[in-house]
């Protein structure tokens, strides 16, 4: 397989296109769904069902006890629905799901994460497909949005307790946003070729002379929202690289571009929201730039064909498929590690060992370029606030981020965030090596095998779900690292956003003065994307080493 | 105190979201894009099933079909698909997940191309990449057009085909225009070797 870079320039130039061409009309339909107060029939018919008083905002206090009670009701709800799965209807013949593999997938789902440890043909039936999976989809996506929104009126108002309605601000955006997208993009993907059905089909091998079981399911319904909501969790084992998921490189290139929609889309959202127009495109140029890079190193490092058993092939092939090959391939590795989808179109476990070292960057660098749906834009928003402070540090007056004073308090608050999951995947990474019994798990040897455990918690904490799928982690010790990864590189962030959030809330606006760094326009952006990378560079760079970079460089 | 009742009143608005989202999001959407579906392309909603020559359902064109053995010899007389990390079989989908230094990979990955250099009469040096690697499935039913072209001599030749009807029906399965150009031109084995069952003049 050879890397067509006529084709890759092209389909790179036409992602950023079509989804600049779009960031404005849907950022508008965004910031008007955040911004709208008036309810829909059936959503007040929703509300009056749910117990839900629609006219009441919380403090961030109450919206976080919100968010933590709906998660820990969802893990609850998706833990043992699948432990009864041999009692439900649309199970098969299926029995419950073991209970380290059930409560590992129900925290995946829930944090968006969507590590997959479970095989899913052979696991979940069309029952825990639809209503336990496929509905967290929907709304961990949701909850990620919602988190961002808070954070943004925090920002935009003043001397205020209020940051809105947590359970509006989730069915708003589960209903008016996610879902209608989500369905257009289903009949898109049907269209292409994706199943969607309730039945298997057996259809007569003429070649082997033997009988073959075709399996259906409702695909192209959970392929969509998987994609659009950056969960990444598939309707089958081999992900996106199943045809029956991602039947052609027209609907590979679809789904990048679902994946990046919502996203690239949150930057205007933001400008709007918080008056400043200037503010978002500052935000969006530095994710563009970000992707424009990694993506151009990954087509690079896909490109190398490194490897002794690729040189021996003849030339890359485990683990693309055909109907793909590099390009396709290496546009949407980046993509989904860059956001935190981590779906895959190709076995990350077989790509040359630096382009694997890209993918763990990109998530390293907090998914933010565009990253996961609303958890892109916070952790962004954060890394600003960082920004800020090292130029108020340079200039030596106190920071100001958009009229809000960065006091001790907001900073400690950001410094703890970008130290949460750097400290997680370097903690239990550094466990896990220490173990033989956790190690052989990890069949391969060398760099290679440090690469699969780093990748495992890197993915975990940062909610990509990407795997080196070299490594089993059904079993015990495993299933509770990871599952503990997803957990606190989920919440412990949010905690951090929404105490963010409620104390800016709080403040009145500082007028700007000849001392406030502005942030917007390339300067900021350039100290942005600085600090992004040097953040990520310091944390990570002594473990990248001993991975990727070992394997990579020392051939 | 105040927080437990808080937490406990959060819980119970919690569970009744959950309940009727589940049956917007987890049922009735589902039923939409089933619906819409089944209306505007049943053929792909169905699995994109291709049928024979006497119009039973005989494979999906997305999905490959071996000419194994259960002891694993490819029959001479069709087509062969990409290696598979799951022996084609449907039920299951997976990628070798071997690292590209892997002594493992190493290994197969020579094994297969003196297989597949033996099954063609061709050098080893011939055999293309795809042809000797597992793809990210273990489902592929594509392989490349030079691969589809070294197998042209040996099908035909089993099957008692003329080499031009076999290349025409090689054409006919091989993709072109944009999807080639995004992807990479490729030949659908599955649905080929279907069309290879109905024109062959023996069984």
């Amino acid at each position: 397989m050879t890397f067509n870079s006529a084709s890759f320039v092209v389909q790179v130039a036409a992602l950023l296109i079509v989804l600049a061409a779009l960031h404005k009309p849907l950022g508008i339909y965004l910031a008007r769904v955040f911004e709208g107060t008036a309810s829909s029939r059936p959503e007040r018919l929703f509300y009056r069902l749910a117990g839900i008083d629609a006219g009441t905002e919380q403090a961030w206090s109450v919206y976080l006890r919100s968010v933590l009670a709906f998660s820990a009701v969802s893990i609850l709800a998706v833990f043992v629905l699948q432990r009864l799965q041999g009692l439900l209807p649309g199970s098969g013949s299926l029995p419950g799901v073991d209970p380290w593999i059930a409560m590992n997938t129900a925290i995946s789902f829930v944090t968006n994460t969507n590590w997959q440890t479970y095989v899913p043909e052979t696991t979940v039936g069309i029952f825990v497909q639809m209503t336990l999976l496929a509905v967290q989809n929907f709304l961990s996506a949701a909850v990620g949005i919602v988190i961002v929104v808070a954070l943004i009126r925090g920002i935009a108002r003043t001397r205020t307790q209020r940051l809105g309605n947590f359970w509006v601000d989730l069915a708003r955006t589960s209903f008016r946003i996610l879902l209608p997208i989500a369905f257009v993009a289903a009949v898109v993907m049907i269209l292409g070729g994706v199943v969607q059905n309730f039945w298997a089909t057996d259809v007569n091998n003429h070649a082997a002379g033997i009988s073959q079981t075709i399996p259906g399911g409702p695909v192209a319904s959970q392929e969509a929202i998987k994609i659009l909501g950056t969960n990444g969790g598939g309707y089958f084992n081999a992900n996106s690289a199943h045809p029956f998921e991602n039947p052609n490189a027209l609907i590979s290139l679809f789904e990048v571009f679902l994946l990046l929609l919502i996203p690239s889309a949150l930057p205007y959202a933001f400008g709007r929201m918080v008056g400043d127009q200037r503010q978002g495109y500052t935000v969006a140029a530095v994710m563009g730039t970000l992707w424009l890079a990694s993506i151009s190193l990954m087509g690079w490092a896909v490109a190398s064909g490194q490897g002794t058993a690729t040189a021996a092939a003849g030339g890359l092939g485990e683990g693309f498929e055909q109907r793909f090959g590099p390009v396709p391939s290496a546009i949407f590795a980046t993509s989904t590690t860059l956001t935190s989808t981590g779906a895959v179109n190709a076995a990350h476990d077989s790509l040359p060992p630096l382009a694997g070292g890209v993918a763990m960057v990109n998530m390293m660098l907090g998914e933010v370029a565009p990253g996961g749906t609303g958890s892109g834009l916070y952790g962004l928003l954060i890394l600003s606030i960082i920004s800020v402070f090292i130029a108020g540090l340079m200039v030596g007056r106190t920071p100001e981020y958009l009229g809000k004073k960065i006091g001790p308090t907001e900073m400690k608050l950001a410094a703890m965030y970008i130290l949460v999951t750097p400290a997680l995947v370097l903690a239990l990474a550094g466990i896990t090596v220490l173990l033989p019994d956790a190690m052989a798990n990890a069949p391969a040897t060398g760099p290679h095998q440090f690469s699969e455990v780093l990748y495992a918690f890197t993915s975990a904490s940062n909610n990509n779900g990407s795997a080196f799928g070299g490594i089993t982690t059904s079993g015990p010790y495993f299933s509770v690292m990871m599952g503990l990864a997803m957990l606190l590189g989920r919440f412990l962030p949010i905690v951090l956003v929404l105490a963010l959030a409620g104390s800016l809330a709080r403040q009145g606006k500082v007028p700007a003065s000849a001392g406030t760094v502005p942030t917007h326009g390339p300067l900021f952006g350039g100290l942005l994307l600085g600090v992004t990378v040097i953040l990520t560079a310091l944390s990570y760079f002594p473990a990248l080493t001993l991975g990727p970079l070992a394997e990579g460089l020392l051939k | 105190m105040n927080t437990l009742t808080g937490y406990l009143r959060q819980a119970g608005t919690a569970v009744r979201f959950l309940l009727f989202a589940t049956l917007v999001l987890g049922v009735a959407y589902h039923l939409a894009v089933f619906g819409a579906g089944q209306l505007i392309a049943p053929y792909q909603a169905n699995g994109s099933i291709i049928k024979d020559s006497a119009g039973a359902p005989a494979a999906s064109a997305l999905i490959a079909q071996t000419s194994a053995n259960d002891a694993g010899a490819q029959d001479p007389r069709w087509f062969h698909a990409r290696p598979s990390a799951v022996k084609w079989d449907p039920a299951s989908s997976s990628a070798s997940n071997l690292g590209p230094n892997d002594p493992k990979l190493l290994d197969a990955v020579t094994t297969n191309r003196s297989a597949v250099a033996a099954a063609e009469g061709i050098s080893a040096l011939d055999v293309p990449a795809e042809a000797v690697t597992s793809s990210g499935s273990g489902l592929d039913p594509d392989i490349s057009p030079a691969y589809a072209r070294l197998q042209i001599p040996r099908v035909a030749a089993a099957q008692h085909l003329s080499a031009g009807t076999v290349i025409s029906l090689v054409n006919k399965h091989t993709t072109g225009g944009l999807a080639a150009f995004l992807g990479q031109p490729s030949v659908n084995v599955t649905a080929l070797n279907v069309d290879l069952a109905a024109a062959a003049p023996s069984k």
